[in-house]
This record gives structure tokens, sequence and C-alpha cells, in this order.
């Protein structure tokens, strides 16, 4: 039998640490889709997406009520349009189209977000996926909530540099057709590497090729948990530091793991994976940067942060890994500046640079996300970011990615307000110096070796 | 819920001590042929705890409706009571 203890300490994780379920995301095959007229195509997503997903919201909510667990958000993720669109869509707005479509489904089912406005081009681009990528700056634009990505590069492929040259123009373009609403379009778009086929988070999920027709992810979160964990072990050595947030991830987990099998049986589609992710966001108390600021950093950015967040990744993931049947997705702690109050004070203090953000990146979950650069950043500087940020990921087997925004308009000093789970960011400063010609070059960087290594 | 039995579920009340809590939500669960199996209450810092394990053979309400009562039993008396399903607790805290 439970003891009061126990149930106590569950009820408080949940009412004083912000503990929930981040996001049931509903994967949904659109290949069944596939036409060579694009009206068709419209039509056929609409009925799929519709009803599949028809209960999705409804059955989170339940969820929520029966157990006393906030389910934050409910999202679907679908095949990369990409590939759905590449019989019918002749021309960018063809595409447009069908992100209008998506857009009209995400807001007839009562989902926030629908991802997979997105090509897979990591080794080449076929025309379609290029038509895709260039109608980015438009379908974002017209659209509230669809997310989109573009996957350029893999550790066995290597990284697609014509894919990074055109996508720094695009994200420029993304921002002027924005511009009027904070350029929030680059918001709901992320550049990967190693993207992960089952990935429950935005803007970056979408419905890989190798998935079943549907499929329920479940993305779990929990940094306010951890941190008061460490509250109670301050001073102590690694091993108990690092047993903490062990233990506290498996329960955390736990949850995720509980609300997945319920959604899966409830909604009659097969579980998936759990996303072991700590997802911040600019509430107060729900923040990865105060993790690390509890393991003994006066700010995120000083001097063993990226071993601090090694750390805290690692463990997250081996206490994670035992609370659930199927871990996948991108699993381990997200680094946004936007979405986290203590990242933005630390690049407000000065701690915290767009350089020492890309270390943390070769150890954290996925990558430079949610920064604010200057409007008037080139965009082979952009390219450069992107590029460095790929072969991150490419030469250490993992998922890296960026989601960044150049704000039209406003410099270093200056911020911008996203509001809700997007936040608000400073405008981080970029090197100035130039990489145009290496970006210039074209063509594709070679796959790592995978032997040697040092 | 469509089942007719109701899935063992844990009520807790959490809130300043005051005569007749145990007493509030005994009645409404008496009247809503809910059996109590567990109570198990504590004081910390001043604050009243309670937890009971409840379940019934035929519900007479469903989940969401039982649950929103309660609430409002709570609000009555300047309480938190909130009803979950057990599992949430046996998943955290039992491997």
């Amino acid at each position: 039998m439970l003891n009061i203890n126990e149930v106590i300490e569950t009820n408080q994780m949940i009412h004083e640490m912000n503990l929930d379920v981040r996001t049931i995301t509903m994967g949904i095959s659109l290949l069944d889709c596939v036409d060579s007229s694009v009206d068709v195509v419209c039509e056929k997503i609409y009925d799929k997406i519709t009803t599949k997903a028809r209960n999705l919201v409804k059955v989170g909510k339940e969820i929520e009520a029966e157990y006393g667990i906030p389910v934050v958000n409910k999202r679907i993720s679908i095949t990369p349009v990409a590939l759905v669109g590449g019989a019918c869509c002749k021309d960018t707005d063809d595409f447009v189209k069908i992100a209008k479509v998506l857009d009209k489904c995400a807001k007839k089912v009562g989902v926030n977000f629908i991802g997979g406005y997105s090509a897979l081009v990591h080794k080449g681009m076929t025309p379609a996926d290029e038509r895709l990528i260039r109608s980015l700056p438009k379908a974002l634009a017209s659209t509230d909530r669809v997310c989109a990505s573009v996957n350029v590069g893999s550790t066995k492929t290597g990284i697609n540099m014509d894919a990074v040259k055109l996508l720094g123009e695009t994200i420029l373009e993304i921002s002027r057709q924005t511009s009027e609403r904070e350029c929030i379009g680059n918001a709901k778009f992320v550049v990967f590497t190693n993207a992960p086929d089952d990935n429950p988070f935005m803007a970056g999920a979408f419905h890989g090729v190798s998935e079943a027709d549907t499929v329920i992810n479940v993305g779990v979160s929990g940094p306010g948990v951890v941190k008061r964990a460490l509250e109670s072990v301050r001073g102590k050595d690694f091993e108990v530091l690092c047993e903490t947030i062990k233990k506290t991830a498996f329960k955390v987990t736990r949850v995720g793991q509980l609300v997945a099998r319920e959604a899966s049986k409830r909604l009659d589609i097969p579980f998936g994976i759990i996303d072991l992710s700590l997802a911040p966001t600019p509430a107060v108390g729900d923040s990865v940067g105060e993790i690390l600021e509890e393991i003994g950093l006066e700010y995120a950015g000083a001097p063993g942060t990226t071993a601090a967040l090694a750390l805290l990744n690692d463990q997250v993931k081996k206490g994670g890994v035992m609370a659930s049947s199927y871990v996948g997705g991108l699993s381990g702690a997200f680094i946004p500046v936007s979405e986290d109050q203590r990242m933005i004070d630390a690049v407000e203090a000065g701690a915290l640079t767009l350089e020492k953000l890309e270390a943390m990146t070769c150890v954290c979950s996925v990558g430079l996300d949610m920064i604010a650069i200057p409007g008037d950043t080139p965009a082979s500087t952009i390219s450069g970011i992107i590029a460095d940020e790929m072969a991150l990921g490419m030469v250490n087997q993992k998922t890296t990615a960026v989601r960044i925004i150049p704000v039209i308009g406003k410099g270093v000093g200056e911020q911008v307000e996203f509001g809700g789970l997007l936040g608000r960011a400073p405008i981080m400063p970029v090197n100035s110096f130039s990489c145009e010609k290496f970006i210039a070059r074209g063509g594709r960087i070679p796959a790592p070796i995978h032997s040697f290594k040092n | 819920m469509a089942d007719k039995q109701m899935k063992r579920s844990i009520i807790t009340v959490l809130g300043k001590d005051s005569v007749g809590i145990i007493a509030k939500v005994c009645t409404y669960l008496a009247s809503n042929n809910i059996n109590i199996l567990d109570i198990n209450q504590t004081i910390t810092a001043g604050y009243f705890n309670m937890m009971m394990v409840v379940e019934s053979e035929e519900v007479i309400k469903t989940f969401s409706d039982m649950s929103a009562e309660l609430e409002q039993i709570g609000e009555e008396i300047g309480c938190r009571i909130q009803a979950q399903h057990e599992d949430i607790f046996e998943m955290m805290h039992r491997i």
C-alpha cells in the first residue's frame, strides 16, 4: 500500500515544482495521401488528420483530470511534406497550399502545433525538397501552428552544404516575411543533423518514413523537480549529485510512461517512445539554467558549464531509460535561450555567449535553440553557424540543431518578445568575421571516418 | 468513465487544520457509494495532510464529476481536495 509521504511527494512535484507531461504527440503518416493533384492531396490530408486525431485533445484532457498531472501540449507530427507533396507540388505556392491545410487541421482538432513541414536533404535535394525550402518564408508567414524542419546532415552521409547555403538565405527571408510578428517564423523552424524520426518536441517533430501509420510519442519534462531535488544535496560530491538526478529522472519518466500507455490505450494507437527531455519554460522554477546554478555555477556559461551539462544529460538518460520500455526522440536536456528565464539572465549578465552555447551543444540533447541575433547578420554567417553546429552532430554521432532568429531592425542589447512558451530573447552578438568564401564553395562535406577516434 | 467499477483512487486533502474536514469528505463518499480502504493523515508545519485510498464496486458518478464535487467541497472548507487514480503514485514509487 502507498504511504502518505509518497503521495505528498508526487503532488508536491506537480503543484510546486512544475512537473508535467510536456506533450503527447501523435505521429501520422501521410504517405497514403500522395496524389498527382494538389487539391486531392490537401483533401486527403485534411480527412486523415482530422479523423485520426479527432480525440487527441479530449483524451489528453481526460488523462490530465484523472491522474492530476498537467498534459501541457497535444501535438501532431506528420510525414515530411516534401515527400508527400513531391508528386503534386509544381511550385512553391502548391507547397504553401499544403501548409495552410495543415494549419486548418491543427485548428480543427485543437492541437497547438503540427510538425513535419519538412525535407530530408542530408545527401542531396530533390526538386521537391528545394521547392519546399523555398516555400518556407511564405508557408511560415501564412500559418500559425505549422512547424518546419530540414535535416541537412548525418553521420553517415556528411553535410549538404548547398542546402546549408540556401537555408542561411531562407532564414533571413523567413524573418523578413514575419518581421511584423517579431520574426516568429524562425521560432517554428529548425535545421537538423541526425534528426530523429520519433521526436515529439517542436519545432523539430516529424513522423519518419520508417514509422507505423500512427503512433503516440510522449515528451516528459521536469527541470523544476530536478532543481528542487538538488537543493537537498548542496555541497555533496558528484556521486551523490548524480544519484539524485538519476532517481529524480526515473520518477519523472515513470509518469510519462503511464501517460503514454493510457493515451495509447484510449486512442487505440500504438505507443512509440518516451522522450526523456528536461524541457524548460519561461516560468520561474522550470529552468535548466537554474539546475546548472544549483550544481555549483554562478551562471550558466561559467567555466565548468559544459561538464555540468554533460553529467546532467547523462544522468537524466540513465534514470529515464530504466523507467520506460521504449526511449527515443531527443532525450536529454534542452538549452533554449528564450524559453528559459535563467538562460536569459545568464546572457544578460554577459556569462553566456553564442560560442559557449555551441560548446554546450556537444553534450546536450539538441543545439543552438531559440537564439536571437541581429537582423543585419549576413546570410553566409548564418550558414556558417549552421555548418558548425551540423559538424558537431555529424562527428559526434548525435542530433544537433539550429533554431536561430535574426531579428529584423534590432541589434545587440535589444530584446525580442515572442510570448507564451516561446518566451523572450536578448539579441546576442555574432562573430563579425566573414565565412562567405567558405559557404560559397557549394557541394557536400564528406561523411567522417568512424575509426581512429581521438 | 464507462466502467461500472471505479479504478482504485487516492483522495488527498491539504489545507489548514479545522474541525470536521474528515467528516465532510467521508459523508460525501458514503452518499456516493464509495468505499474507503485506508485513511492516513499527518500534520506538517501546521498544514493538514490527509490521504484516502478509495474504490467503488458500483459507481454512481463519473470520475470527473466526483473529482469536481470534491474540489468544490474543498473550496467550501478552505482545503485543496484532489482525486487521482492510484496508478500515478504506484508508477512513480514502485518498481
